[in-house]
């Protein structure tokens, strides 16, 4: 017992990154964004607004505002300027190419399907290739989340700047991802048997933090899960790392919150196909779902009840929902990150209000990842995390113009738009047959 | 969650609306003109062309003429404010103002938009039925490289829940193919969108056939051990399957003329690959780089055939020119791409391109779900078309998911574009269908309201749906 908060202590420090800022060179810049239509998303809009960036923070928002002599002045009129959007859930950066095996670096091998101990931004690619374009439609900071087994590991919220790893982090771990519902993945044989798994491994954590002596001195009954697993598990049980539960049948989804109350753990729902079904409870209980809004298919038997309308459902029963993109998941998530405006303009079709899907996509991931002190609003202080759209930024035929983060602008071009260039004219060269 | 990319939809419903069949349509009859002249001689030697007909009956209809509204007619430009009379299943007069028969359906259309019925060419629905698992999973016969002998209607599973969704998003036509596990992966069936108890019920009258076929990556992975394991064995495998169909097709052609001797033996594979070397079957051609098309175009040749669209062809915009040339659509992805090394080069502005250097492109899904989006898909690839320079109108981008998809069925003189005669599959959207905000309100199958996105009792569910799955859709 004597030990109990050395352990704490430890276990955040070690576990918990919270990323610094940029090299102050990117940052030296002010910038005035002026006459736009701002989304401060913290407060209501503001029609012919000025936002004014400079050391890759946002220093001031609003109408009448002094723009700093020698400030580089974006003109904004007509256009709407907006946070930058954040993809709540994606394997953005640890899946290259998914089908080369050696580019996925999403899951762990863990032991008999626990791996809490994985921390999967030590395997992010920062020259993925899949960035840019991510970036270029506005997605500014996404959260990677591992996959696989009972318990996948941990996730991390990840800013798009240049750099490395550590130089990207926001927050990691944001949360510790598992799912109830696919008993074959976990390794058991029922959904029953999945519970009793994911009870061993809270029990286990909870003797493992008040018996650490004995369990250093082997002096305890063996344990299913790893001693760095059960480690990380510590802050989940303590409450101060929430569990990141897939989950989509509403059977599971009860069962989820079962335990999240029995164990008294902080819960947060992904996927959540048939989270309708229980909005008022998962209000009730506070429990944040991460779900997307172009899924109807019963496209499995845990996930008969999908629908279009989940989202703005579940808004209007009172939960925090952040949209993901591409929820559908397939192959080609990664790259398709970049939908998360085409999601959150389904949302808005399937019945959620229009600020309501902005705030999905900005203020209400970083308030749920707990980075709303740096992320997802325009506020004095905040990161110069920044978008300026030609116009509704979930329309198709908006463009985004200026893509800031952390005060820095990026207009590079990306992959695709070198080959859309070098193939806009055919035939393009004398070395190209036909 | 989703199902891995091979593979997809169809599906029909239950409905006590079926009607009575009408005489059986003949399929696979030389009917279309643009079969390549001495190609299409043989078209009666089929030994049984068309064994499992189209029952398909239209709908009941009455007359109903739609005014007031934005009609994006994929013939033209858009008529703002306009109206369309829909009468006996055809589309019987469209422009500034109609003339309402006195018992006809009037509806107001003031800020909505009417298209074509959409046209998907690369479906899955049926033969990948939802929810799901090994037991629904009938897309890939990969137990041979080569498979022309299996035909994608014997998978479809009417009841497939992913039909209705399918409609309601505006698709009234789809091609449901074979998946691309093999070189040559059976016949395609084209079917309307439509409740039905068979297969048969959904079929397209008079529609060809398609064959699959497929490049690359996915044959040779999944017949790593066996062969072929390399892309050159790909290459064998197609050129062995049309010799023999070759020495078939004059086997037959010669018995059908003399009728000398016995018959020969009938061969379910080559009685198909003797189809295409006829012209009587549309060659749909999985195939995602520039290089590997191009060599496909030589083999059409070496052996006769022609290749009708190229699916998914990521690298399209690289050959964009050659496809225009050749006379090849190409049916793709919005923005897929990525996911494999034969995927990497995938550019947004690729169905732009390839519109732009004349080819027929058209906005395929592959995916159930892009489905029944096919008019955000298409919005996407408008934008980024823009977004690289080049040019692209809401009307030709409205041509990728109807009309061109249509000729690459070889069905654009009944379908895909809204123009006096042609059949009445019609949709009408809540507002431009290229916003994200649009959503199919209604939905005409041969002028009879199969969707209706304000009453329930127009809303078709299947089988399968009844007590699994909350009757929910708006």
């Amino acid at each position: 017992m004597t030990n109990l908060s050395f352990f704490r202590t430890t276990a955040a420090a070690a576990a918990c990154i919270v990323g610094v800022s940029v090299p102050a060179s990117l940052l030296a810049q002010t910038i005035a964004i002026t006459g736009g239509k701002v989304y401060p998303v913290s407060g209501p809009v503001i029609d012919g607004g000025t936002v004014v960036i400079s050391g890759g923070k946002i220093v001031a928002v609003g109408r009448d505002v002094a723009i700093p002599a020698g400030a580089r002045r974006i003109d904004a009129t007509g256009k709407v300027v907006t946070p930058g959007f954040i993809n709540s859930s994606t394997q953005l950066g640890v899946i290259e190419v998914s089908q080369v095996n050696s580019t996925r670096d999403m899951s762990a091998t863990g032991k008999d399907n626990i791996a809490a101990a994985f921390t999967v931004w030590e395997g992010f690619n920062p020259n993925s290739v899949m960035l840019a374009p991510a970036r270029e439609e506005g997605i500014t900071s996404f959260v990677i989340v591992p996959a696989g087994g009972l318990v996948a590991g941990q996730a991390a919220l990840i800013d798009l700047v240049p750099g490395m790893t550590s130089d990207m982090l926001v927050r990691a771990p944001v949360a510790m991802a598992a799912q109830i519902g696919d008993a074959r993945q976990a390794g058991t044989g029922s959904r029953g048997e999945l519970i009793v798994k994911l009870r061993e491994l809270l029990e286990d954590t909870r003797f493992f933090m008040t018996h650490r002596r004995e369990f250093d001195r082997a002096d305890t009954r063996p344990f299913r899960a790893s001693r760095l697993d059960l480690q990380a598990m510590i802050p989940v049980l303590e409450g101060t790392l929430p569990l990141l539960v897939s989950v989509d049948r509403a059977s599971d989804i009860d069962a989820a919150l079962r335990i999240a109350r029995e164990y008294n753990l902080k819960l947060m729902i992904a996927s959540g196909a048939e989270a309708w079904m229980l909005a008022d409870k998962l209000a009730a209980a506070r429990v944040p779902v991460l779900t997307g809004a172009m899924n109807n298919i019963p496209g499995g038997f845990s996930a008969l009840g999908q629908r279009q309308e989940n989202a703005g459902l579940l808004r209007r029963a009172g939960v925090q929902v952040a949209l993901i993109g591409n929820a559908g998941g397939g192959d080609e998530e990664a790259f398709n990150v970049r939908n998360l405006k085409q999601e959150a303009g389904n949302a808005v079709a399937y019945g959620m209000a229009w600020e309501d899907a902005l705030r999905a996509v900005t203020l209400t991931p970083a308030e749920i990842f707990r980075v709303s002190d740096r992320l997802g609003s325009l506020q004095t202080g905040r990161d110069a995390n920044v978008v300026v759209w030609s116009g509704d930024p979930f329309e198709f035929t908006t463009r985004v113009e200026h893509v800031f983060v952390r005060g820095r602008e990026y207009d590079e071009m990306t992959r695709q738009e070198l080959l859309t260039e070098r193939y806009k004219v055919l035939p393009n060269r004398k070395n190209m047959p036909r | 969650m989703r199902p891995i990319l091979f593979v997809l939809l169809i599906a029909a419903g239950a409905c006590a609306r079926v009607k009575p069949a009408p005489a059986p349509t003949p399929v696979g009859g030389a009917r279309d003109s643009t079969t390549r002249g001495d190609m299409g001689r043989g078209s009666t030697s089929a030994p049984n062309a068309d064994p499992f007909p189209s029952t398909y009956a239209a709908f009941p209809s009455r007359p109903t003429v739609i005014r007031n509204v934005n009609i994006f007619t994929a013939a033209g430009p858009l008529i703002r404010n306009g109206a369309l009379l829909i009468q006996g299943g055809k589309i019987v007069a469209v422009g500034p103002t109609v003339e309402a028969p006195a018992d006809a359906l009037v509806i107001d259309g003031a800020g909505k938009y009417v298209s074509p019925g959409l046209i998907d060419t690369h479906s899955h629905l049926g033969v990948y039925a939802s929810p799901g698992g090994d037991a629904l999973s009938d897309g890939n016969e990969a137990t041979n490289p080569s498979t022309p002998y299996v035909w994608a209607e014997h998978s479809v599973w009417p009841q497939d829940p992913q039909f209705p969704r399918n409609l309601a998003g505006g698709v009234t036509t789809l091609q449901v193919l074979p998946g691309s596990a093999n070189l040559i992966g059976g016949r395609s069936v084209v079917l309307k969108v439509v409740p039905g108890r068979t297969v048969q019920s959904m079929k397209f009258p008079g529609a060809k056939y398609g064959l699959k076929m497929a490049c690359g990556e996915n044959p040779k992975r999944v017949y790593q051990t066996r062969g072929p394991s390399t892309r050159m064995g790909n290459v064998a495998g197609y050129r062995s399957a049309w010799i023999g169909a070759e020495a078939y097709r004059r086997k037959w052609d010669k018995w059908n003329k003399d009728h000398r001797g016995d018959a020969p033996a009938r061969d379910l594979g080559n009685e198909t690959l003797a189809e295409v070397l006829r012209g009587n079957i549309l060659v749909h051609n999985h195939c995602y780089r520039a290089d590997e098309m191009a060599q496909m175009i030589d083999i059409s040749r070496e052996f006769g055939y022609r290749i009708r669209s190229f699916h998914h062809g990521v690298e399209a915009y690289k050959l964009a020119d050659v496809l225009a040339r050749e006379e090849i659509s190409g049916s793709l992805w919005a923005d897929w791409g990525s996911f494999k090394i034969e995927a990497l080069d995938a550019v947004k502005a690729n169905i732009a391109l390839v519109d732009r250097a004349g080819a027929r492109a058209i906005v395929h899904s592959d995916d159930p779900s892009g489905s029944q989006r096919l008019n955000q898909e298409a919005a996407k690839s408008m934008a980024a078309g823009i977004a690289a320079g080049v040019p692209v109108t809401e009307e030709q981008a409205m041509k990728w998911i109807t009309i061109n998809a249509a000729w690459a069925l070889g069905l654009e003189d009944r379908i895909g574009s809204i123009e006096t005669g042609k059949n009445a599959d019609i949709v009408l959207w809540s507002a431009n269908p290229f916003s994200v905000y649009s959503r199919p309100e209604k939905v005409w199958v041969d002028g009879a309201l199969l969707y209706d996105r304000n009453d329930r009792a127009e809303q078709w569910r299947t089988d399968f749906e009844l007590g699994f799955v909350p009757f929910t859709r708006n």
